[in-house]
């Protein structure tokens, strides 16, 4: 599945990530909000669910390789990760769910 | 490749904002110069960890690079405070970050174990009230 289907299922929110850059493929998923254990847990092309919102996000699912970071819980994230994210095009998604619920739909799509 | 490509970085001490710059900049060269995926994400997370810390806990340092075919060879330097008990900062979960930071998900105390797992060498020597000098291998070959 693409990081754009996956937003459109969701109904999740694009903060960053062009339409072109959303076509990648994603396949499992990470939940945590501890850089250092993200950073070895991100698979590469797999999802990242957080609430983090400070910019090193970015570096992170960036040097992991992720497919995507999805910010859990409604956190709106900062305007400087906004643009380090679209400087270094890492697709940032954003839900109202919980981590959990997010992950369970996740699942539900055989991600 | 015989010859060896080496690069050289200043890393600064106050701006979080600009943590992992180096080792994005590394990653984006040790793929254009393509090695495998695996060696390039172990050389990314080591060097990501080890720039942090330098940001962190030491106010900012040097980095070096060298790149062969065989490996890659990672210098870190700093004059910060140095670290008391090298044993202990090597535990996983041990850390001395500040609450400022670790609310920024930062002071896991994974760091050191994260370069220990993601490295085939790993020599660390500090001196309290010096700094600290790191230096991670990576080979590139199968
Ligand atoms: N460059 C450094 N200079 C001084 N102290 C360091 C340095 N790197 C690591 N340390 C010490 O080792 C501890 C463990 O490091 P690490 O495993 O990266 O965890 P964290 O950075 O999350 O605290 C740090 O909390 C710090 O006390
Ligand atoms: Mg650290």
């Amino acid at each position: 599945m693409t990081v754009s289907e996956l937003a459109t299922r969701l109904d999740l929110k694009v903060y960053t990530g062009e339409q072109s850059t959303r076509e990648r493929c994603v396949s499992g998923c990470y939940i945590g909000d501890l850089l250092s254990l993200a950073m070895s847990k991100v698979q590469m092309d797999s999802a990242w669910i957080t609430i983090q919102t400070n910019m090193n996000i970015v570096a992170v699912s960036s040097l992991a390789d992720g497919a995507c970071i999805i910010i859990a819980d409604g956190f709106v994230p900062d305007d400087s990760t906004l643009e380090k994210a679209k400087e270094q095009e890492v697709i940032i998604l954003g839900s109202e769910l919980s981590a959990y619920d997010i992950a369970k739909k996740l699942a539900e799509l055989g991600i | 490749m015989a010859e060896v490509m080496k690069l050289h970085y200043v890393v600064s001490g106050d701006d979080f904002t600009r943590a992992g710059e180096t080792s994005s900049k590394v990653k984006k060269t040790l793929n254009q110069l393509g090695f495998r995926p695996e060696v390039v994400r172990k050389v990314a997370i080591a060097m990501y960890e080890g720039e942090i810390n330098m940001v962190i806990h030491a106010d900012g340092g040097t980095i070096d690079v060298d790149i062969s075919s065989d490996e890659i060879v990672i210098v870190m330097q700093d004059k910060g405070p140095g670290i008391p008990d090298v044993e202990k900062a090597m535990q996983e979960g041990f850390s001395t970050a500040s609450n400022n930071v670790r609310e920024l998900g930062f002071g896991a105390g994974m760091g050191l174990p994260n370069i220990k797992k993601y490295s085939d060498v790993m020599e660390i020597d500090t001196q309290v009230g010096k700094g600290t000098k790191l230096r991670i291998v990576i080979y590139a070959k199968e």
